[in-house]
């Protein structure tokens, strides 16, 4: 049950663009096409799961026990510089084709707020998820970012789709590119505020 | 460019919101009222305007295969020292903006300022750059501010000009991408105009 | 301009950044410690004031269960005599937790509630904070005399309006601080 509030609470009802801002420049920036938007939606769940994780296990068993918790920012943010570095090299080596399909995405993922904003989330927060408000255990916080990542995903492939089709209407010019691409994100954003409450 | 340029030109010619499109996130997030957009767009001024300076400082120094690296820790740390000095001194701006203080570390304005300007020019006039962008940046989340503030909650700075609520809308997720949205309409309509006067 | 990149000046490059960052932070850290504390303990006080009778003596933070979970609590005395607790109540609100101060005097009524923090929808449950009706109805409520529900579920307590769940959550942070409260005075 737990699991379920969780997976449907970070999907839906707190969806990390529509609701709490999160990676919005990525998600403005490569939604052009439905097939960029699956891949950076790849990359970007791959890295924010993994990133998450080394993140909550370095807070957990290094800065706290030290007390240098001021140091969580800058060394989240380097954790996470490093490991898409890593996992960039690791890809080349051993899956070129995924490296084909993601590789490109990669670099721009250090700067996705996202990434960071999840990883501080999960150690600072205090999450419900239908029991009494706890800090989150490692497997419920992997499995959150996990969730947030895929919610990333939905959003971004559903707007994609709808910026295929716009693409294809005759926009007025003062509306063109970015400002009616804010406005089909705001009534999505609607639509998804109906979940509100759910979880 | 002179000093005065580098101040003024992100207001209207390079605004980082309107033209260039940069730090969505915090634009959209923090702007629930005026004053949370202001505290915002000034937490954002302090940590580039000295970043800048300190890059441009170091830039000469820094071997350029790490060059990212270390503007991302120079930067992490100036967001740290903000984040200390906001909890110390002003608690409650620090409780309402939340997480959006340490993801300045990933606005794309600040590390993209100290690529685009810091690394190759001076410390002053880095740290005009820096400011100029930052008041720019401060002025479009003020402006948003306002405009969600008055639909949201009818009111303006905390002051109430009407009895019950606003369009709640205005307050929530929604109402923040649907008014930057017209917002840039009308920027861009303002623009095109005065383009062909 | 920049410096061409080797093994070494990278290495060393990256170490004295760090090294210095950390340092300076280190310092402003020590320096901010008192100020951050010292304003925490204040925004902590003032919560605790707002909820008790003016003129008792604080004691320190102590542990009871409040609804299953074990919570922090004040005591307020005078003269030796414990008059009033000041208890902290988390509940589950509609959009995450609702954490509530419960001021409680030693004749088992509530004295005055505040909300220590919240996650509420903007303009609806948030009122839980703001909206002046919802939150006189707590001062001095005499929890023997009413029923701590919100009236849709047969009880004394009007809800904010459009705000159900938000306002039962309230009452059920109150009601389960009440009950603590109960255990700690037999």
């Amino acid at each position: 049950m737990e699991i379920l509030l969780i997976i449907v609470s970070a999907i839906f009802v707190n969806n990390i663009v529509l609701a709490q801002f999160l990676g919005i420049c990525p998600y403005l920036g490569v939604s052009n096409k439905l097939s960029t938007a699956t891949g950076m939606s790849a990359a970007v769940c791959f890295v924010i799961t993994l990133a998450t994780a080394v993140t909550y296990l370095l807070n957990k068993y290094l800065l706290l026990p030290f007390g240098l918790e001021f140091l969580q920012t800058i060394a989240f943010i380097l954790v996470i510089a490093a490991l898409v570095q890593m996992v960039e090299i690791v890809l080349k080596k051993i899956s070129p084709s995924l490296y084909q399909a993601l590789g490109i995405f990669l670099p721009l993922i250090t700067t996705n707020c996202a990434v960071l904003g999840v990883a501080i989330n999960v150690v600072t927060k205090e999450f419900t998820f239908g029991l009494p408000s706890h800090m989150l255990g490692f497997g419920e916080a992997v499995l959150y970012a996990f969730a947030t990542s895929l919610g990333y995903g939905l959003a971004m492939v559903l707007f994609a789709g709808l910026r295929e089709h716009l693409a294809l209407n005759d926009v007025p010019k003062a509306f063109r590119g970015v400002p009616i691409a804010l406005i089909t994100v705001g009534i999505l954003a609607m639509a998804f505020m109906g979940f509100s409450g759910i979880a | 460019m002179t000093r005065k340029q580098l101040i003024t030109k992100g207001f209207i010619k390079d605004n980082p919101t309107f033209v260039l499109i940069l730090g969505m996130c915090p634009t959209l997030a923090t702007t629930t009222s005026a004053i949370n957009g202001l505290s915002m767009g000034l937490a954002t001024l302090f940590v580039l305007v000295l970043s800048n300076m300190a890059i441009s400082a170091i830039a000469p120094v820094v071997p350029d295969k790490v060059h990212i690296p270390v503007y991302i820790v120079v930067i992490a740390t100036f967001v740290t020292l903000l984040q200390l000095l906001m909890q110390a001194f002003t608690p409650g701006i620090y409780a309402t903006l939340g997480l959006f203080i340490p993801l300045i570390v990933v606005n794309c304005i600040v590390l993209g300022r100290a690529e685009a300007f810091a690394n190759k020019n001076g410390i002053i006039d880095s740290a005009c750059d820096g400011l100029g962008v930052g008041l720019g940046f401060t002025l479009s989340l003020t402006v948003l501010g306002i405009v969600r503030e008055i639909l949201g909650s009818g009111s303006v700075f905390g002051w109430k000009f009407i009895t019950g609520d606003g369009m709640l809308a205005f307050v929530m997720a929604p109402g923040a991408f649907l008014c930057l949205g017209y917002l840039m309409v009308l920027f861009n309509k303002i623009a095109s105009k005065n383009k062909g006067a | 301009m920049a410096v061409v990149s080797n093994f070494k000046n990278m290495v060393i490059c990256l170490f004295t950044t760090c090294f210095i960052c950390a340092v300076l932070l280190a310092g402003v850290y020590a320096l901010t410690k008192a100020p951050i504390d010292r304003t925490n303990e204040k925004l902590l006080k003032e919560s605790i004031g707002a909820v008790l009778p003016q003129g008792g003596e604080l004691s320190e933070a102590k542990t009871l269960s409040v609804g299953g979970q074990p919570s922090e609590y004040y005591e307020s005395t005078e003269n030796g005599e414990v008059k009033a607790y000041a208890v902290k109540s988390t509940v589950v609100g509609f959009g995450g937790p609702l954490v509530l101060m419960v001021g409680i005097t030693d004749d088992g009524k509530v004295y005055n509630t505040s909300v220590l923090s919240h996650s509420e929808t903007p303009g609806l449950g948030a009122k839980c904070n703001t909206d002046e009706h919802f939150m006189a109805q707590w001062k001095g409520l005499d929890p023997a005399s009413k029923i701590l529900k919100v009236k849709k579920d047969q009880g004394d307590i009007d809800a904010i309006t459009a705000s159900t769940i938000t306002s039962r959550a309230y009452t059920l942070a109150v009601q389960n601080a009440v009950d603590a409260v109960k255990g700690l005075m037999k």
